[in-house]
C-alpha cells in the first residue's frame, strides 16, 4: 500500500458530509499532507475521521496577528494529515474533537488554558495546564502575555473537583504531588473501597515549565537545548524531532553519517531506559534482584554513552544540521563491546524473569489495558505493543536512517503489567540488532552540515518513534532564524490516561508497579 | 533460584571502594561522606527527593546512587518517603510556578535542624528554563539552599561530592 492511498476515501467522505476542504498540500508539513478547513467543519471532521478509524495525534495553535491558526493531527497507516483552521483570536471558539477522540481530552485543555480557545462542546471544563496561580483571562501563550509576568502569590491548590466519592465503605486517596519515590511531581486522587480501586484520576500539570513560551525567540541551537531537556529521559528522541523539524523548515538535510549516529543515539537512549524500566517494575513487586542485575547493565551502558558521546543521557548531542560528537575507532569498538555486554548477560537474566513465580502472579493480568481502550485513547510505544496495536513509526513511516534497517517490532496482546515488560525486553533486543547493522555499516563523512536560518514562516514537523512511542514535534520560525513556535507533542499525553484505565479494579498496591509499566513522562506532557 | 543464586554468584560485587574516573581527589570522597554521615547524622542520614520541576534528568541520576556501584546506603544514606522522616531535602528542577506551595510545604514538613541542597543547574539557577512566568528559577528563589550540585544532570559522583560540601559545611 503506497502513503496516503487512504486519503481519497477519506477526503470523499468529508464531500459526503459536505466539508469543505481547501489549500491541501503534500509539501509544506512534508512529509505529513495539510488540509484546510472551514472552523465551522471542525467537530465534523473529527467525528468523519473517527467514523474511517483515523488515529489522533495532537492539536496546538498559534496566535498570528487577528486569527488563531489551530493543527489537528490524524493519522492512518503511519501516514499523519494535519488539519489547519483559522478562527478569531478575539473569540476564539471551536468544536472539540474529545468526543469522537477521548485522548484529545488533556490537549485540548491545555489549549484553551493557554490560549484561552473555546472547546464548547468539551465534556470536561476545568482547568488542566494552568492551575489556579493564574487569573481566569491570563493565557500564557497569547502574544500580549509577557513571558515574565507574574504570578499570584503561593497559595493551595484550587478545589480541583475530583470526582466525589460515593457509597458506604468508599474513600479516597489523595497522593501527591510530591511522591514517596525518587520521581516527578502529580497528584493521583484514588476512590476505593477495601483495597480495590473503583476509580483514578490524574491532576497534572506541577511542572509546567513554560517550555512553548520560552522556545519563542530563541535561535535553532537554543531549541534543540530546550527540545532535549522537554523531558530528560528522551533527550535525545526530542532533540531530534526538534531538529528534524527545523531542518525540514529549512530545506537542510543532514548528512549520512550524523543520520546513522542519531539512530545510533536514539537506540542506546531506548535500552537505556527500557533496561532501567524493567528493573524497576520487578523492584515495585520486591524482586530486587532484577533491579540489581538490570540498574548494573543500565549503569554499564551510560558509562559507554559518556565515554563515547561525552555525557551520561547523551544530552545535546543532537544538533541542528547533525550530531555533536564523531565518535572515533576505539570509542566504536567499545560501544560494540556494550552491545556484546547485553548480548552475553541478557539470556541468562530473562528467563528467570519469565519463570519466576513470584513476578508471574503480580505481573500477569495486573493492570489490563484491553485493546480496544488501547485504540480508543490512541496510546502509542510499548503500551499499544502490550495491547495489540502494532504500531511503529520507524517501520510505518520510516524516517532516514530507518529506511534502510529492517525495524522489527514486538506484539503482545494481553495488555497487562507482564505484556508491557515483554516488549520493553523484546524492543531491546530488536535495538541490539539495529545497533549493530548502524555501527557495522556507519557511513563515513562529515557529522554536521552549517546551519542556515530558513525565511521567515518556514515551517516544519518532526517525528520520531521515542522509546516511550511517537513524538511529534512542530517548529515555525518567525523573522532572524529566530522560533516562532514550538509545540513538542510526547507520547505521555497519550499513555497516561491509560493508566486511569487500566488501574480500575486492580489494588491499590499494584499501583506503582502499574504506573512503573506506564511509565508516563510529567515534564513531557507538562511543558 | 539456582540461577538465580549462581548469577548473583557470578556478578559478584560491582560497588567501588571509590569512583573511578574522577580525579585522585575523588579517592577520599567516600570515605569523607561516610565520617560525614558519622558525625553529623550518626550514620544515618535520611534524605526525601524533591522534584521541584525538573525533566527528570536529574531524578535518573539520583536513582543510580542506589545502583550497585554508587550504592550511597553504605554510607547510612537512605531514601525515605516522608518529609517527616528527612534530615536532608535534595531538590531537583527549577522551581515551578505550580510546585512552589508544594515546595514550601515539604520544607515546612521537614523537621529542623535540616539540610537543602539544589540539584543540578536548574534547581541552581533555573538552568535553561531561567525565570518566567512560569517558572521562579533557583531554589534558593524559594527556600534557603545549604548547597548547590551543579551539571545537567550531575553525575552520580557529582552527587556524592555535593552532599558531602553540605555534611562538611557549618551548621546554619
Amino acid at each position: 500500500m503506497n502513503p496516503f492511498d487512504w486519503l481519497s476515501e477519506l477526503l470523499a467522505r468529508f464531500q459526503d458530509e459536505h466539508i469543505l476542504v481547501q489549500r491541501g498540500s503534500a509539501i509544506a508539513l512534508a512529509p505529513a499532507h495539510l488540509l484546510g478547513i472551514d472552523p465551522e467543519d471542525w467537530g465534523r471532521a473529527a467525528q468523519t475521521a473517527a467514523a474511517y478509524d483515523c488515529r489522533w495525534a495532537g492539536i496546538w495553535a498559534e496566535e498570528r496577528g487577528e486569527t488563531l491558526q489551530v493543527n489537528a493531527v490524524l493519522v492512518r497507516n503511519g501516514d499523519h494529515l494535519v488539519l489547519r483552521t483559522a478562527i478569531p483570536a478575539g473569540a476564539p471558539r471551536l468544536d472539540s474533537h474529545t468526543p469522537y477522540f477521548p485522548g484529545a481530552d488533556r490537549m485540548e485543555r491545555h489549549l484553551r488554558d493557554l490560549f484561552g480557545v473555546d472547546f464548547s462542546d468539551h465534556p470536561d471544563p476545568r482547568r488542566w495546564s494552568r492551575h489556579n496561580r493564574w487569573p481566569e483571562e491570563a493565557h500564557p501563550l497569547r502574544k500580549s502575555f509577557a513571558a515574565d509576568q507574574a504570578p499570584l502569590p503561593p497559595q493551595p491548590e484550587e478545589d480541583y473537583a475530583f470526582i466525589p466519592v460515593q457509597g458506604a465503605g468508599a474513600y479516597e486517596i489523595p497522593v501527591g504531588p510530591v511522591h514517596a519515590g525518587i520521581i516527578e511531581p502529580g497528584h493521583f486522587r484514588f476512590l476505593a473501597v477495601g483495597e480495590t480501586v473503583l476509580n483514578l484520576e490524574e491532576r497534572f500539570g506541577y511542572t509546567h515549565k513554560g517550555i512553548e513560551k520560552i522556545a519563542e525567540g530563541r535561535d535553532a541551537f537554543g531549541l534543540a537545548r530546550l527540545a532535549g531537556r522537554v523531558c530528560g529521559d528522551t533527550t535525545v528522541h526530542h532533540a531530534w524531532a526538534a531538529c528534524m523539524a527545523m531542518e525540514r523548515a529549512a530545506r537542510l538535510a543532514p548528512p549520512p553519517r550524523a543520520v546513522a549516529l542519531r539512530a545510533l543515539l536514539a537506540e542506546r537512549e531506548r535500552i537505556a531506559n527500557h533496561l532501567g524500566d524493567i528493573g524497576a517494575i520487578c523492584n515495585d513487586v520486591g524482586f530486587a534482584f532484577a533491579q540489581y542485575q538490570f540498574s548494573r547493565l543500565r549503569e554499564l551502558w551510560q558509562r559507554d554513552s559518556a565515554a563515547c558521546f561525552g555525557h551520561r543521557l547523551m544530552m545535546d548531542a543532537v544538533i541542528p544540521g547533525g550530531v555533536a560528537a564523531d565518535p572515533d575507532t576505539p570509542q566504536l569498538q567499545r560501544l560494540r563491546d556494550g552491545n556484546a555486554r547485553l548480548r552475553q548477560e541478557l539470556p541468562g537474566l530473562y528467563p528467570i524473569l519469565d519463570d519466576h513465580p513470584s513476578l508471574e502472579d503480580r505481573l500477569v493480568t495486573t493492570g489490563v489495558l484491553a485493546p480496544e481502550t488501547a485504540r480508543r485513547l490512541g496510546v502509542l510505544g510499548y503500551m499499544a505493543k502490550a495491547s495489540g496495536i502494532d504500531i511503529d513509526l520507524r517501520r510505518d513511516h520510516p524516517y532516514a536512517p530507518y529506511d534502510h534497517l529492517p525495524v522489527a517490532t514486538p506484539l503482545f496482546s494481553a495488555g497487562d503489567v507482564a505484556a508491557r515488560m515483554k516488549v520493553r525486553m523484546e524492543e531491546i533486543l530488536h535495538s541490539l540488532e539495529l545497533l549493530d547493522k548502524l555501527l557495522d555499516e556507519l557511513p563515513p563523512g562529515e557529522v554536521q552540515r552549517d546551519w542556515r536560518a530558513p525565511a521567515a514562516d518556514s515551517e516544519g514537523l518532526g517525528l520520531v518513534e521515542g522509546w516511550r512511542g511517537e513524538i511529534l514535534t512542530y517548529v515555525r520560525f518567525g523573522s532572524d532564524g529566530r522560533v516562532a513556535r514550538f509545540f513538542p507533542r510526547d507520547p505521555s499525553w497519550f499513555n497516561w490516561p491509560a493508566l486511569e484505565q487500566l488501574i480500575h479494579g486492580n489494588i491499590v498496591p499494584d499501583f506503582p508497579v502499574c504506573n512503573k509499566s506506564v511509565n508516563g513522562s510529567y515534564s513531557g506532557q507538562d511543558l | 533460584m539456582l540461577r538465580i543464586l549462581n548469577k548473583i554468584r557470578k556478578t559478584s560485587i560491582v560497588t567501588e571502594p571509590r569512583p573511578t574516573t574522577g580525579e585522585a581527589a575523588l579517592d577520599e570522597i567516600s570515605e569523607r561522606l561516610r565520617e560525614g554521615v558519622a558525625r553529623r547524622f550518626r550514620g544515618s542520614l535520611a534524605i526525601r527527593a524533591v522534584d521541584a520541576g525538573s525533566c527528570n534528568g536529574c531524578e535518573l541520576e539520583i536513582h543510580a546512587l542506589n545502583n550497585s556501584f554508587y550504592d550511597v546506603e553504605r554510607f547510612g544514606i537512605h531514601f525515605v518517603a516522608s518529609p517527616r522522616h528527612a534530615d536532608l531535602l535534595l531538590i531537583t528542577g527549577p522551581a515551578t510556578v505550580h510546585m512552589e506551595t508544594a515546595l514550601l510545604r515539604t520544607y515546612a514538613a521537614t523537621p529542623d535542624p535540616k539540610l537543602v541542597v539544589a540539584v543540578g543547574d536548574c534547581a541552581a539557577c533555573g538552568g535553561e528554563f531561567g525565570c518566567s512566568y512560569a517558572s521562579r528559577g533557583g531554589i534558593a528563589n524559594v527556600l534557603p539552599v545549604d548547597a548547590v550540585i551543579k551539571g545537567c544532570p550531575p553525575t552520580p559522583q557529582a552527587l556524592m561530592e555535593g552532599l558531602l560540601e553540605a555534611l562538611e559545611k557549618p551548621r546554619r
